[in-house]
């Protein structure tokens, strides 16, 4: 900004120092607004750690780190006294997540590499269709399915919340996959077959070690999206088979009226922390695999 | 049938399948034939999976929509039989009609779901409005910091995909707990706000959880477009003197806008079905019921009302999507298919 007004005075005395001032203030800008994007992504998530550690009679507290620490906050997340079934609903949602998840891969490797490899009639068509399933709402599915599982008595099943996350997660996985194996160096598929290999080798020896990133990359994707999961599970579930997200917007607490934050953070730590490992560790991976298809 | 399929571009990397020595001409046609029949083989059956799980029941919801609810009517508290009701449900719906005692319809009383249609499609579009700009406005401001070379930039992308990972019923549940009566939002502002207690404070609580949610997502979809921009044409256009501005608008702006159309059409279909945030906030209370929320909340009081408002949104989505490809150019389908000349690998 002032740069620009400043321009001529500094120029025609030392150029330099001004071409290197104009350098570091750029440089600072950067720095500045990297720092506000940092906080404002990430002081929302610390507020909530920091909040699960501290003792539930200063769940307003205002200081910025932990005080009154305690792990009081976890036990009573798992406590099952109140009402709630967190423990459970952890291992609901690994479980349906996993399922699904599987599931999605297992249909979606063959046909994206189908879509990505081969020409055929109606790519287009397909590639909309799948485009198109993947921003479906999910409100239009969910009442026929509620009351198809209601009429056949599936409500509360696990098989009534993981079909509905297939209707999602499928369209995810055709259409990341499809994209990352557009970008892989099939011609080493080729050369692997003239210098010898047997089909089988050329697939397993080249192939897989190139395409098993990108399938892993789809897994967590996958894996993400059916863990966030709420609106099907919180009408197709019920106490036993309750997915975190469901058991996390229902904390009961020994008050009426009155919500047990600091339990409810300490629940959300530990459904984000591994998440947020994960995120951390597959950084690169993950914004590829996110970012997959939407330019080029 | 067949002849189609000939006519399409044969890939010149072909797989080791076709690799065997056929004449000339023959080999290109065949090979198309097996690719098809192969191609076949491998998505009939995540086509089949997507049929079950998708096309049936929007089949059965559109079928759902034409059936009256049987049961009592809260309204008058007659007993109504199902069967065809032709577009009653629909009515309902759109002209906010509910049935009366007497056989007729009037006006659905202030309160009821019936009433609600309206309002929910308002608020639904608010919210999708408002949060798709800030995000997109923010998100750009993101992606162009995160374009540049700095140290710790890939610290920065690390916590971007922190808000992006944690689900929305958590975000849904940390936000609720800042904007507290006694939370840290009112101290921090010195404000006594009831966030979740009036229109206004409950939709903008409801759009600050939204924007620091999904931004990450547009941001990262916006930094991959502005990653194919070429370096050089920047210099170019410094040589040429042209100022920052006019390299925004000129260079950075046509060449990230297919990517950004895209990124706002995804957040956009994303934000109309909005449904965890306002349901976990507020409980669709003050002013923050969205469609998602109105089906939902009529789900147990009748299937078939809630199948044609689901699909009434649907077709709104739809529509929405429509205008987005046809008329503003984000071609999600176009971009995701290889182009025509010689597309590098």
């Amino acid at each position: 900004m002032s740069s620009a007004t400043m321009k001529p005075a500094v120029l025609t005395t030392a150029p330099k120092t001004a071409a290197r001032n104009r350098a570091r203030w750029a440089s600072s800008r950067t720095y500045i607004s990297a720092v506000l994007i940092f906080i404002w992504c990430l002081l929302p998530f610390y507020w909530m750690v920091v909040t699960a550690f501290r003792d539930v009679g200063y769940t307003f507290d205002t200081t910025p780190w932990i005080t009154h620490f305690t792990w009081d906050n976890f036990v009573t997340a798992f406590s099952t006294s109140l009402g709630n079934h967190f423990g459970q609903a952890l291992l609901n949602s690994l479980f349906i997540g996993l399922v699904v998840t599987v599931i999605g891969l297992l249909f979606g490797v063959f046909a994206a590499y189908a879509l990505a490899r081969l020409n055929f009639r109606f790519k287009f068509l397909v590639l909309g269709f799948i485009l198109g399933a993947s921003m479906f709402p999910g409100v239009a599915i969910v009442t026929p399915l509620f009351q198809l599982f209601t009429n056949i008595g599936w409500i509360g099943s696990y098989q009534a919340l993981i079909i509905p996350n297939i209707s999602f997660v499928l369209p995810l996985t055709v259409y990341t996959l499809t994209s990352f194996f557009r970008e892989m160096p099939w011609e080493l598929e080729e050369s692997a077959r003239i210098d010898g290999c047997t089909q089988g080798q050329a697939f397993r020896k080249v192939i897989m070690p190139l395409a098993a990133p990108a399938v892993f990359t789809t897994a967590i994707l996958a894996f993400i999206s059916s863990w966030n999961e709420f609106l099907i599970a919180s009408q197709m579930s019920n106490d036993q088979t309750q997915t975190v997200t469901v058991a996390i917007a229902s904390f009961a607490g020994s008050q009426p009226h009155q919500e047990p934050y600091t339990a409810i953070m300490a629940a959300g730590t530990i459904v984000v922390i591994p998440l947020v490992i994960m995120v951390l560790i597959f950084q690169r991976k993950i914004v590829a695999g996110l970012t997959a298809g939407a330019v080029k | 049938m067949s002849t189609d399929a000939t006519e399409l571009p044969v890939e010149t990397a072909a797989s080791p399948k076709q690799r065997r020595p056929l004449p000339r001409g023959e080999s290109a046609d065949r090979k198309a034939t097996t690719q098809g029949r192969w191609a076949a083989t491998l998505i009939v059956p995540a086509m089949v999976v997507l049929a079950v799980v998708i096309v049936y029941p929007v089949i059965n919801a559109i079928i759902m929509s034409f059936q009256h609810d049987s049961g009592l009517d809260p309204a008058t508290g007659f007993y109504v039989a199902g069967g065809f009701a032709g577009v009653a449900n629909y009515v309902h719906w759109l002209a906010q009609q509910c049935n009366t005692s007497g056989g007729g319809t009037v006006g659905c009383a202030p309160g009821t779901l019936g009433s609600q249609f309206w309002s929910a499609t308002g608020t639904t579009f608010f919210f999708a409005v408002v949060t798709v700009v800030l995000e997109t406005v923010l998100g750009f401001w993101m992606a162009v910091i995160m374009a540049r070379v700095f140290r710790g930039r890939s610290a920065l992308r690390a916590a971007v995909l922190v808000p992006w990972a944690i689900p929305t019923a958590v975000t849904a549940k940390l936000w609720v707990f800042i904007f507290a009566f006694e939370g840290i939002a009112n101290k921090i502002f010195g404000t006594s706000i009831l966030w979740t207690g009036s229109n206004g404070p409950a939709r903008f609580a409801i759009i600050i959880a939204d924007v620091w949610k999904t931004t990450p997502f547009m941001a990262l979809l916006i930094l991959a477009g502005l990653q194919i921009i070429p370096a050089e044409v920047y210099e170019a256009a410094k040589v040429d003197g042209a100022s920052a501005w006019q390299r925004f608008t000129q260079i950075t702006l046509p060449l990230v806008k297919p990517a950004l159309m895209v990124a706002v059409l995804f957040r956009a279909l994303d934000a109309l079905r909005m449904y965890d945030l306002p349901a976990i906030m507020t409980g669709g209370a003050n002013g923050t019921t969205t469609l998602s929320v109105l089906v939902v909340n009529q789900i147990r009081q009748g299937f078939n009302s809630a199948a044609a408002l689901s699909t009434i949104t649907f077709i709104i989505i739809f529509i929405v999507a429509f205008i987005f490809v046809r008329f503003l150019g984000a071609n999600a389908v176009a971009s995701s298919t290889p182009s025509e000349k010689g597309k590098t690998k």
